[in-house]
């Protein structure tokens, strides 16, 4: 009896472990809204090390970045995950919007192709997500088709999503419009480059792992 | 001084029923549009691709940008009826018909971003901007 007892317990708590260790939150969302800032942001609060580069030049990620282990402590709760960063998705790329930054021809080219490749890669990772915060721009129209086509697919695959709802340290900022958007989600308003906000993100994150 | 008006040259409009895409398979029907927005064309599909389906466009639309000389990408998007303040009723119905019938309340508009740079999209409107 104690034997069953203690087979049934191991096999209940290394489910359980065995889902905790591979917790993959991934980083979703158009170029430009901040998923690099917001990753770093988490990285450098809890783990002291930045993951990528930010850049005001649409693009700057062109791979997927993965933390392997980011620990967060809130409240007395402890939250261990792999943190996934994405290249922005769009539909469109043109070598010549990166001239505009002042990049040779050749340059401009190079960085196109990557980016291109880098999304067909953001688009396949959706597949091996847990959960992902969808980063948008909160100065922007939040009904732009590539955010809808996202959180379509992350609703298609029963991934639970949090929309982080950036750059709320800019005055044209307006997080009621995304939750008009998206009011069937929760969403957070945050200033990752600020750091505005981040208690209230890391209660909603702590939340959006309790639905995986 | 006289202006000079802008004229756009050879536009093309494609309206496809959805019954033209509805026995397709995903990556018949992404094949079938991006042929079309290749040759130039806006494609006003009536209904919607489902969210995979979408997502496959954005993919093999990346994978042509990289292979497709003067190929930059799409613009894509969906105007829906608000369903939002409709009773309950009437979303079941929607949704059988929808069904039954496929998604065809919707419509999709998918341009070149050479002819289209951009889409723009509120609740109620779509605008499209030519450049």
């Amino acid at each position: 009896m104690l034997k069953i007892l203690k087979r049934f317990s191991a096999r209940i708590f290394g489910r359980l472990f065995r889902k905790r260790e591979s917790l993959k939150i991934g980083f979703y969302g158009p170029p430009n809204a901040g998923k690099t800032s917001l990753a770093n942001r988490i990285c450098k609060d809890w783990t002291g090390e930045d993951i990528g580069q930010v850049s005001g030049v649409p693009h700057e990620t062109r791979n997927v970045q993965i933390k392997e282990k980011v620990e967060i402590k809130y409240k007395g709760k402890i939250l261990e995950f792999k943190l996934v960063d994405t290249p922005g998705i769009a539909t469109k790329i043109d070598y010549e919007d990166f001239m505009k930054f002042g990049m040779k021809k050749r340059t401009a080219k190079k960085r196109a192709k990557e980016a291109t490749q880098g999304i067909i890669e953001a688009i396949q990772w959706l597949d091996d997500v847990d959960a992902v915060i969808v980063v948008l721009d909160a100065t922007q129209n939040p009904y732009s088709q590539v955010n809808i086509t996202i959180i379509g697919n992350l609703v298609a695959r029963k991934i639970p999503v949090l929309i982080a709802a950036n750059k709320i340290d800019l005055k044209k900022a307006n997080v009621k419009k995304v939750e008009s958007a998206f009011p069937e989600y929760e969403v957070v308003g945050i200033s990752a480059k600020e750091g505005k906000k981040m208690d209230d993100f890391y209660e909603s994150l702590f939340r959006l792992s309790k639905n995986v | 001084m006289v202006k000079k008006m802008k004229r756009i040259k050879g536009l093309s409009l494609h309206v496809m029923p959805f019954s033209e895409v509805q026995d397709l398979t995903i990556a018949q029907r992404v094949k079938k549009i991006l042929n079309l927005v290749l040759g130039n064309k806006i494609v006003i599909l009536h209904g919607r691709l489902r969210a995979e389906e979408e997502a496959r466009l954005i993919e093999d639309t990346m994978a042509l940008v990289d292979h497709v000389k003067n190929f930059k990408g799409i613009e894509l998007a969906v105007i829906e009826p608000n369903l939002r303040d409709k009773n309950m009723m009437f979303k079941v119905k929607h949704n059988i018909a929808k069904r039954l019938v496929g998604d065809n309340t919707a419509l999709t508009v998918i341009g070149p971003a050479t002819v289209v740079k951009e889409i723009k999209r509120d609740p109620k409107k779509l605008e499209v901007m030519l450049g």
